[in-house]
Formats: structure tokens, C-alpha cells, sequence
């Protein structure tokens, strides 16, 4: 039949073309360099793995802005931004090691599965020697894990569960975020300043892991100065109306709501829980109070007018007044009309820090970046002086307990900082019992 | 050939020639072009095409032939990659056991709830499978943490178990999944001119036992068991009055699908070694739906170009940002360059989802039969300018 | 007691919004026998008909701030709305407060009219097609409405608050004899509650006592001897489509001060709306309404912690766990016809 000569002589002729070519094979060599993706031209390719589609897009997109930033300024072009405060001066504005950076994007769906294959085609296709971006601890931990097995470098985005840097640690990561602890640990003292030491708090949290590591790391600072913890009670991460949640929560004698959500539960528990009027509540003769752990500029904007005079805690914010964040919110606002995000802050930053590491170390070989990046200390970068601490890869420096803003002025002006609490009150041993079980295993610098 | 007629055997022999090459025609575009961006001949790509060929292949064998719409075929696939990391974790790093293990589990819980979900029909019983696959997400995400890993997934790490050996790689990190040595993620390239060729050996054993798949599908369709099916599927009235019971074929057309499910997750596992719950969310069952009805039901290659498609979107679209495409349309003069751009910009990288919404809102409107349709009108086309006496042999497979 | 009098407040004013969805999916699907999975996208455009509404009427030019400089250094810029110059100061201002009520007659119509293109444009061409392709198109229908949202509005949530006069909360539990605070509900979600009823209400009074309903019922019960009778159903069957839509559009509306609306949000409820109209009973208005109310109270029940603590992960899976039950139990769910959908 015809069909049947068809494909015999289209196979035939695949295979004649394909011997053609086998007889004349010039194998590249991975093993030349030593590792993954050694960049050979005159640019340096990185991977910019933010999320596009989803609930997180605008946060991911805010992210891709600061990367743009980031490279824009790390080639030389416009003004610099924060390579002028930076302490270290490793970095000339000539790409890195002299090689033009170059990017490639990718969009992760806030979806583990979805956040590797991206990332894979990065590693596989466009030869990235580093990865980084991300909005959440799941696809944070998961890109990390596969960075790690590839053999290049991941620089994580915004991702704030303990697991990251505690029991989900690899060598080839690294988090300049701060994390669940450290929340804890710094909103703790203002909350006890501001609200009393006797307070009963009644958590609501999200009922995955940075929803236990939040819960976990709040109680134990509040415990700590006297509060009692009244419940805590697990909230499906696909629900969206609070309601019968927040209902029973004056009923159970709490005077504090403490909110371990975020995103987009995070704007709808919020926005319920100030629609029950909980804030207009009296109880134990003490005014009832609802507390965020971690806020986000882009999610306080979801949730309105009602953050107003509610604590929480954040990484960056762009109304600092140090040298390094007056020189980034300048160059950001002055390219996109509108300030940087805490997001924008972490990824920028973390482009020029493995920028900066590579230049020091001489070679884009993960293991020498790995050894350049662990106990590096720096500072100019927005949070005072920082250390990229060694035994588990996380960042060391001040955290900011905001307050939502009673009279804000634009859509962007909706937080105010309370205090920024010294980086030694948020420093914990690498062996924490919430950080434990985890190991970093060895650098990897792939084939 | 191989038990199969004619048709069928060259049918299988194509798609075995498309695997086997597929990566030199998937990288059609020289490295350094600016449409290198369009190649999708890379290892994890190649991997998903052919992982999603065979869960897509194992539900048109429920769907395609008893017509039993499942709405949570995903959880299979979740549920074999589950089992598989475990074996992981538990027993070697060699894939066998794992996709074994992962076959089995995901049979049994196939068994489980079809043996409940079919004893209603039509949208009763999508809406039951629906229901199970969102439970057994929504318990993975949470309370179940222990055993899934929850939100950041199961993962391998330096301190399980293993007692088959391979405790951690020759550098002390965690040891990846491999067949007696050899690595699932070992590839060779090839440099010819302009071209760069991978050859994956985690792709060629995942299109090997997508070629087995494929071809123990032929035979499902072409066996009395098929015909019962397509039965169910025409007249289950009709078969009742007979005398036949057509609940045992169907729910053993339901295990069967569930176990190419948990095959595709232990596969998908074996190469990429983490299983997370979103495997199993609503969107990634309707995801299989939207690959086989896009592909075309009941064909057998149908399913397998619906997958390859829809990933495709998934990884190549996305990843066009807007500096990509002033690359491209540079030759323009500078406003018209804007103009194109704007133009386009929408229905990339981050808008891929809408261009994968009107793909599917195209397809259904002008090609009720799905792709499959599509190349019989081009194949169509060519026939009738050629001899009408080829009119007798149809490429496409026969429903 | 009196958590338990709160779960079913809560129940109900969940179910409300249910009931609403569903009551749309099953008129289009009881009328033109299809299965809408944009329905969805209907309900998330109708929420974005609120927010639209209020950005228009608080359409705003910059005029300066004498004294102050905004981050970068500039002078600052104060926002003063247009319907101030308009309407004056205070009257300005409540048109603004009183954006989403107002949005109620905005969203008609144009509820209706996305509709009525919907059909004609495209489901009309689906109703001889398997529900397996109206699924489909539908589905991609859905992604392709909620990926323009995104592109105008933004994947964030977008706050659009109730009017003052709304907010806060009312102490229910002291009109019926329990202590102060003990049942507190917000006044909103009352007046949720009390339009879905009237809606409700409506939609069943239009189909029971108008001679057009009388022909849309007689239509779903055997369509083609009402064509033979010389009627002309599908211009009926149209409007109807354009009846559902504005339904939806109606529930999308008032639901955003609730929860802030985003572009998914029609994804987050499609789900559940089928599973509440499947344990209805497909074809089912009076089903649909009932399944609604009574998911709604049993979640709410499954979310306290009393009941968690017990059952750990109960609220995770309460909706699917009933809905499994019921519809091995009752094979058509709660009021569902014979034959519909089944093959």
C-alpha cells in the first residue's frame, strides 16, 4: 500500500540523513570546564524562574522588573543602582568577569512541577548557570533540590518557611530572605510592647508547611513573653470565604487573631476578619487585635483599607533611608514610575550578590561561588550588615516590623516601619530545633 | 507484525521512527538563530512529551473507548509518583522497583474508586471521580504532610533509608534514579554545523515504554475486550439485555487507565526525581482531557500529539518574553517594531494561557475530531490532487 | 448553641452564593442542555463589573499638594475624582461609597448582553455536539475571559469595599436572647443573604408566573413539541442564556466586598458550583438551590475546630465526602430527573 511505502521511505531517508551526520560527529565535551553550563562566548546566560501565570503573577512580574534592573545595571547601563553602595567592589559594571549578562525567563505557576520543568529547559536549553527568582516555599525548595542535582547555582526569590534554609537546605542554595523565625522573633517584643504581655492569641494558619513553620515560629516567640495561646486552628490553602473560621474566634475568649496566611488568603482572611469587626471588639477589657506575621506591599494593596494599624513583618521596605535602599528605589522608580516591591528588593539583591560572588571567585564554578557566597559579609544593600552565613546558606541581617498605614498617601505608601529590630535578636543557632533534620550535602558542580 | 495488521503495524511503526528521531526534528532551528527559541528538543521536554503520551494514551482507553468521562485521572499519576520517590527513598535508586511499585499502587487505587464511582454514569460519574481526586489532594497538600511532603513536595534527601544501597553519590550528594548504572539524566550531544542534537537515555527508556504503551493500547483496541468496550460505550442498554454485566469490563478498563496513570507518574518520577500534590489537582485531570479531546478521542495517536502540544505551550510559549521579540522583529523600523511587538506581546510568556484558550476554543470549533481530524483534511487535500485509487488506504487510525 | 446558630448563619451565607452560581448553571443547562464551564468566568466578570464601575466613578485628575514631595523627590500629587467637580464634595463621595450597590444596575445589563453573544456566537453552534466538546470550548472560553481580566486588571486582588453604612458587624445574638458578642455578623453578608433570596426568588416567580416562563418550562420538559407548536424556543432559550449569565453577574457583584475579587476567582468557584449542581440533581432549579444552602452549612460546620479536632483534615474534604455519599446514595442527587445526562 501506498501508505506503507511512504513511511518505509521516509524512515529510510531519516536514517540516510541521520548516518550522514553520525559520520561526522564532533561531541561537546560537558567535562572540559568541570561543570554545568560553563558559559564559553562572551556572555553569561542566568535564569529568571518568577511566576507569571496564577495568583502570584504581579508579585512575579515585579520580580522580572528588578532582574531587568539588575542586569541592565551589572552590564554597565544606567545608574548603577545599588552597585554604588554596595561594600564590596568586585564588580566593575562590565557583566561578570567581564562577560555580558545575558537572561532568560520562565514562568513557574507557583506549581513545584511546573516551576523544575521551567527551570529544567533553563538548565538544558539555554545553558543558565544559575537560577533564581520565586514566590513561594514550595517551588522555592523544589527549585532548589534541582539546582542542586543539575550542579548550578539558586539564588531563591522571595521564600519565607524555615524549611528553605532548615530542613530542605542544599549546597548549591542560597535565601537572602529572612524567614518564618525571624518573623517571630521580631514582631514577638513590639507585639508585647504595644498589646501586653498577657494576651490569649488565637491562631488562624494555612495548612501547609509555611503555614506550620509560621505557626510555629510566632507561638514560640509569643509564648515566650507571657501569651497564651487559646487555639490554632488549620485553613484549607483553596479557601477563599474565612467566615466560618473567623466566626467563633470571640467566642473562644481570644483577644488576638493572629493570621499565618498569605497571598491571596492572606486579603480574604484579613479582609473577613475586619468585616466580623473584630477590631471594634472589646474582650478580657483589652481591644482585640489581628496580627499579619508576614506582610507583602502587593497583598496589603489586595486587602485595602483594612491593614490599617496592623502589625507584621517584612524584609525590605522602600521607604528605608540607608544609603544602598535610596540608591535602588531611585533607579527602580526612575525606570517603572512606582517603588520597588520587598520582592523586587530580594531578587535585585540576589542577582549582584551571586554577581559579586563569581567576580570574587574568579570562576562561575558552583563550588568556588558556593565557597565565595558562605560567610560573606556585606553591607549597602538595604539591611544594614549582612552574613550569608555558611552552615545553611541563609542571610543575617535586620528585619522591619511594620504597621499598616492610617493615612497613606499613594497605592504604594500603605506600610509604615515600627522598628527594625537588630539582626542579633533574630539570630539563631544553624541546629534550632525548627530548622533541624536537614543537611546541605556537598556543592555540586554537575557535568 | 507483532500480532497487529497492517495498518496498524506501520501505524506503530511510524510513531516509533518519530520517537526515535524526534531529537532531530524537534530541534529543527540552528543554536544561534533567533528561532532556536521554537526547539523543544531538550531532555526534560522530550521526557514530558513522551510521560504525557502514555497517561494520555491510558485515558483514552477508558475515555476514548467506554466513553466514561473520569475527571480525576490525575490522582493516579500523583499517586504512582508518590510511590515511586518512596521507593526511592526506601529501597535503590534503580527505576524498576520504583515504576513497578508505582504501577501497582496507582492499580489499586484505581480499583478503589472505580469500583465505587462506577456504579453511577454519565456526569455522575465525573463528578465522583472528581470528587476523589480533590480529596486525595487536598490531603496531600495538608494532613497527609508526613507521608507527601505536602507543600514542597517528596523529595529525596541525604538521610533515608535505602537499604539496597546508594546511600549518597561519589561526592556525598543525594544519588539520582538510574537503571544499573546508568543515569537517567546521562546525555551525549551532538554538534552538526549550526545543530546541536541531545540524546537522553532517560528520554529513550521513557519513549521505549511509551512504545510498549502504545502498542499494548493497539492491542486493547483491537481485542474482543476492545469491542466489549466500544459496546459499553454505543448501547450499555443493549448489552444489559443480552446478559452481559458490563460493570467488570469497564472497571478493568478503569484500572488498566489508572495503571498507565501511575506508569506516566512513576516515569515522570523516575526522571525527575520529586512527586508533589499538585499532580493531582483538578487542572491536571482536566489537563488530560484537553490533551486527548484536542488530540482526538478514540484515535490511538491522537492523545499523543494532544500531550505533546499542550506541553509544548506549556514550555516554549511561556518562555518568550517581550526582549525575545524586539530581537526578532529588529529589521523593523523602530514604531512599526513597537507596533508588532505590543501586537504580539500579549499571547506570550505570560499570556500563554490565553493562547492556549483560543487554541482549544479553535480546535473544538473547526476540528470536532481533534488534530487527528486536522491531518486527515490536509492528508485529504494531498490525496485528492494524487490518484484516486489511494483513496483506499487511510493514514489515520481507524476509531 | 450559639456556635452552633453561627455556623448556619455562616452556612447560609455561603450557600447563598452557591445557590446562586448553580441556580445559573442549571437554567442554561436545564434550557439548552449544555454544560457551561465558563459559567465561572461569568460570575468573576460580574465582580469585575463592580470594580470597573467603581474606578470610573472615582475617575480621578492630580492636582498638587502644596508642601510635600512624593519618593522620588517630586512635588507630591493628590488624586481629586471627578465626580467631586461633578456631584460636589459629599455627594461625589457617596456615588463613590455606594460604587457596588450602583454596580447591580451597571452589571445588567451588560451581563445580559455578554450573554446573548455567548450564545448566538458560540454555544448556539454546540448544542448537537457531544458535552465533552461544549466542556471543552467552554473551558477555553473561560481561559480566554479570565486571561483578559488579568491583562487589564492584574493578577492581584483588587479591593472594592462595601458602603460605610455596611460595614461592621451586627450583634445578633443579643436580638435573640444570648449574650453581648457572642453571634456577631457582618451586615453585609446579611444583605447577601437577603438579595440571593430575592434573586432566588425571582428567577423561580418569572418561570411559575409569566406566560414566558410557562414556554421556557414546557421548552426544558420536551423541546421539540413546543417547536412544533409554533413557538419559536431558541430566541426564548437565548434570553434565558442571557437571564443566567446576569444571575451570576449579579452574585459576582455583591460578592466583592466579601473577598476581594481577582481574576481566578470564577476558576475557585467552578469546581464546587458543579458539585453543588450534580448533588442537586442535574436539571434541577429547586435541587440546585437546595444543594447549595446545605453545602454551604455543612462546610461551615466542618470548619470548627471542634470538628477538625476529631476528624483532622474534615474541611479539607467535607464538600467531596458529601457530595460522594449522596450521590451513592441517591443516584440523580437530591431532585435530579431521570435520564438526564447519564449516557
Amino acid at each position: 500500500m501506498s501508505k506503507g511505502n511512504l513511511t518505509r521511505r521516509g524512515v529510510l531517508k531519516t536514517g540516510a540523513v541521520a548516518g550522514a551526520g553520525l559520520a561526522v560527529p564532533t561531541y561537546l565535551s560537558a567535562q572540559e570546564s568541570g561543570f554545568t553550563n560553563a558559559p564559553t562566548g562572551s556572555t553569561v546566560t542566568l535564569g529568571f524562574n518568577v511566576p507569571q501565570s496564577g495568583p502570584y503573577a504581579d508579585e512575579g512580574a515585579d520580580e522580572l522588573r528588578a532582574y531587568e534592573l539588575a542586569v541592565e545595571h551589572l552590564n554597565g547601563e544606567g545608574d548603577g543602582g545599588m552597585l554604588n553602595t554596595f561594600s564590596s567592589k568586585a564588580l566593575q559594571g562590565n557583566g561578570i568577569l567581564g562577560k555580558k549578562v545575558d537572561y532568560v525567563t520562565g514562568d513557574t505557576q507557583t506549581k513545584s512541577d511546573a516551576a523544575r520543568a521551567s527551570a529544567k529547559s533553563m538548565i538544558e536549553k539555554d545553558g543558565a548557570v544559575m537560577i533564581t527568582g520565586g514566590s513561594s516555599s514550595g517551588v522555592a525548595v523544589a527549585v532548589q533540590a534541582l539546582c542542586q542535582e543539575a550542579g548550578v547555582i539558586f539564588m531563591s526569590g522571595l521564600t519565607h518557611s524555615n524549611d528553605t534554609t532548615g530542613k530542605d537546605r542544599r549546597a548549591n542554595g542560597f535565601r537572602h530572605f529572612f524567614n518564618s523565625y525571624m518573623s517571630g522573633a521580631a514582631l514577638a517584643p513590639v507585639l508585647a510592647a504595644n498589646y501586653g504581655t498577657d494576651r490569649k492569641a488565637y491562631h488562624l494558619t494555612a495548612d501547609y508547611n509555611w503555614g506550620y513553620t509560621t505557626e510555629e515560629a510566632v507561638k514560640s516567640s509569643t509564648e515566650a513573653l507571657g501569651w497564651e495561646t487559646v487555639a490554632a486552628v488549620k485553613t484549607p490553602l483553596t479557601q477563599t470565604d474565612f467566615s466560618s473560621y473567623i466566626a467563633p474566634v470571640l467566642q473562644s475568649g481570644a483577644d488576638t487573631l493572629i493570621l499565618n496566611h498569605y497571598g491571596g488568603n492572606m486579603v480574604n482572611s484579613l479582609t473577613n476578619a475586619v468585616q466580623f469587626g473584630l477590631r471594634d471588639k472589646q474582650v478580657n477589657g483589652k481591644d482585640f487585635q489581628i496580627v499579619v506575621p508576614l506582610y507583602s506591599r502587593l497583598m496589603a494593596k489586595g486587602a485595602g483599607a483594612n491593614v490599617k494599624g496592623i502589625f507584621g513583618s517584612t524584609n525590605w521596605h522602600w521607604s528605608l533611608q540607608d544609603e544602598g535602599s535610596k540608591a535602588f528605589v531611585k533607579s527602580f522608580g526612575t525606570k517603572y514610575g512606582f517603588p520597588p516591591s520587598q520582592a523586587a528588593h530580594t531578587c535585585y539583591v540576589q542577582a549582584l550578590l551571586y554577581a559579586d560572588a563569581v567576580q570574587r571567585a574568579g570562576s562561575f564554578e558552583p563550588c568556588a561561588v558556593v565557597e565565595a557566597l558562605e560567610g560573606f559579609e556585606f553591607d549597602g544593600m538595604g539591611n544594614g550588615p549582612t552574613l550569608y552565613r555558611a552552615e545553611d546558606h541563609q542571610c543575617f541581617k535586620d528585619v522591619l516590623v511594620v504597621k499598616g498605614k492610617d493615612n497613606p498617601s499613594s497605592e504604594f505608601d500603605l506600610l509604615e516601619i515600627v522598628e527594625v529590630t537588630p539582626v542579633d535578636q533574630v539570630t539563631y543557632a544553624p541546629d534550632h530545633p525548627q530548622f533541624a533534620g536537614g543537611a546541605l550535602g556537598t556543592c555540586n558542580n554537575g557535568a | 507484525m507483532f500480532g497487529l495488521d497492517k495498518k496498524d503495524a506501520s501505524l506503530l511503526l511510524v510513531v516509533a521512527a518519530l520517537v526515535v528521531f524526534a531529537p532531530f526534528f524537534l530541534n529543527p532551528f540552528p543554536e544561534a538563530s533567533g528561532w532556536a527559541q521554537f526547539n523543544a528538543g531538550y531532555p526534560d521536554l522530550m521526557q514530558r512529551f513522551v510521560i504525557f503520551g502514555i497517561f494520555a494514551i491510558g485515558f483514552n482507553i477508558l475515555f476514548g473507548l467506554t466513553g466514561y468521562l473520569s475527571f480525576g485521572h490525575a490522582a493516579f499519576l500523583g499517586v504512582g509518583s508518590y510511590a515511586a520517590v518512596w521507593m526511592f527513598k526506601l529501597l535503590s535508586m534503580n527505576v524498576i522497583p520504583a515504576i513497578i511499585l508505582a504501577v501497582i499502587a496507582a492499580g489499586v487505587f484505581a480499583l478503589i474508586i472505580g469500583y465505587v464511582s462506577l456504579r453511577r454514569s454519565g456526569i455522575y460519574f465525573s463528578i465522583l471521580t472528581l470528587a476523589f481526586a480533590q480529596m486525595s489532594f487536598a490531603l496531600a497538600y495538608s494532613v497527609l504532610t508526613p507521608i507527601t511532603g505536602g507543600e514542597t513536595g517528596l523529595q529525596l534527601a541525604l538521610d533515608d533509608p535505602r537499604i539496597l544501597g546508594g546511600l549518597s553519590s561519589s561526592d556525598g550528594n543525594i544519588p539520582v534514579p538510574g537503571l544499573f548504572g546508568l543515569e537517567m539524566r546521562d546525555s551525549s550531544k551532538l554538534v552538526l554545523g549550526g545543530w546541536v542534537f541531545t540524546f537522553n537515555f532517560g528520554y529513550y527508556f521513557s519513549a521505549l515504554i511509551m512504545l510498549l504503551s502504545f502498542y499494548l493500547s493497539i492491542r486493547i483496541f483491537r481485542s474482543p475486550f476492545g469491542m466489549m468496550l466500544r459496546a459499553v460505550k454505543s448501547n450499555q442498554q443493549r448489552l444489559n439485555y443480552t446478559g452481559v454485566n458490563p460493570r467488570p469490563y469497564t472497571l478493568a478498563a478503569f484500572v488498566i487507565s489508572g495503571m498507565y496513570a501511575g506508569l506516566a507518574g512513576g516515569l515522570m518520577a523516575s526522571m525527575d526525581p520529586l512527586a508533589g500534590a499538585e499532580r493531582m489537582f483538578w487542572t491536571a485531570s482536566g489537563e488530560v482531557v484537553l490533551m486527548t479531546i484536542l488530540g482526538g478521542v478514540g484515535t490511538l495517536i491522537g492523545p499523543v500529539l494532544g500531550a505533546g502540544m499542550i506541553k509544548y505551550m506549556e514550555n516554549i510559549i511561556s518562555k518568550i518574553n517581550s526582549d525575545i521579540l524586539h530581537t526578532w522583529f529588529a529589521f523593523l523600523p523602530d514604531g512599526l517594531e513597537d507596533a508588532v511587538v505590543a501586537m504580539i506581546y500579549p499571547f506570550i510568556g505570560k499570556g500563554w494561557h490565553l493562547t492556549l484558550g483560543i487554541v482549544f476554543m479553535l480546535v473544538v470549533i473547526f476540528l470536532p475530531g481533534g488534530l487527528v481530524e486536522g491531518g486527515q483534511r490536509l492528508a485529504g487535500l494531498f490525496r485528492r490532487k494524487k490518484t484516486d485509487e489511494s483513496k483506499t488506504a487511510t493514514t489515520e487510525p481507524a476509531e | 448553641m450559639d456556635a452552633i446558630i453561627l455556623q448556619i448563619l455562616n452556612g447560609l451565607d455561603k450557600g447563598s452564593a452557591y445557590a446562586l452560581i448553580a441556580l445559573g448553571l442549571t437554567l442554561i443547562f436545564g434550557t439548552l442542555g449544555v454544560v457551561n464551564f465558563a459559567h465561572g468566568a461569568l460570575f468573576m466578570i460580574g465582580a469585575f463589573c463592580a470594580v470597573t464601575l467603581s474606578r470610573l466613578l472615582s475617575l480621578s485628575h492630580e492636582v498638587a499638594v502644596p508642601g510635600e514631595v512624593d519618593f522620588l523627590g517630586n512635588p507630591a500629587m493628590r488624586d481629586q475624582p471627578y465626580a467631586y467637580d461633578i456631584f460636589g464634595e459629599a455627594w461625589g463621595a457617596h456615588i463613590i461609597d455606594w460604587a457596588v450597590p450602583l454596580s447591580i444596575l451597571f452589571a445588567i445589563p451588560v451581563m445580559i448582553l455578554i450573554g446573548v453573544i455567548m450564545e448566538r456566537g458560540l454555544i448556539k453552534h454546540f448544542y448537537k455536539r457531544p458535552h465533552a466538546d461544549q466542556i471543552l470550548v467552554t473551558f477555553g472560553l473561560a481561559i480566554v475571559l479570565q486571561e483578559i481580566i488579568k491583562y487589564y486588571y492584574g493578577a492581584n486582588p483588587i479591593p472594592t469595599p462595601a458602603p460605610e453604612a455596611f460595614t461592621g458587624s451586627f450583634d445578633f445574638g443579643a436580638l435573640i436572647g444570648f449574650e453581648a458578642n457572642t453571634i456577631i455578623y457582618p451586615y453585609w453578608r446579611l444583605v447577601y443573604f437577603a438579595f440571593a433570596a430575592i434573586v432566588i426568588g425571582a428567577v423561580f416567580a418569572f418561570l411559575q408566573f409569566t406566560t414566558f416562563g410557562m414556554v421556557v418550562r414546557a421548552g426544558m420538559a420536551d423541546r421539540e413539541t413546543v417547536g412544533l407548536l409554533g413557538i419559536n424556543i431558541d430566541k426564548r432559550f437565548t434570553i434565558m442564556f442571557g437571564l443566567a449569565a446576569a444571575v451570576a453577574g449579579l452574585a459576582g457583584v455583591m460578592y466583592t466586598p466579601i473577598n476581594s475579587p481577582n481574576y481566578h476567582m470564577g476558576m475557585d468557584f467552578l469546581v464546587l458550583s458543579f458539585v453543588v449542581v450534580v448533588v442537586g440533581g442535574m436539571g434541577s432549579l429547586p435541587g440546585a438551590v437546595l444543594a447549595g444552602f446545605l453545602l454551604g452549612i455543612l462546610e461551615s460546620f466542618a470548619s470548627m475546630r471542634e470538628v477538625i479536632n476529631i476528624i483532622p483534615g474534615i474541611n479539607q474534604v467535607i464538600i467531596y465526602l458529601v457530595a460522594i455519599v449522596i450521590l451513592l446514595t441517591r443516584p440523580r442527587g437530591l431532585m435530579g430527573r431521570k435520564g438526564v445526562m447519564e449516557d
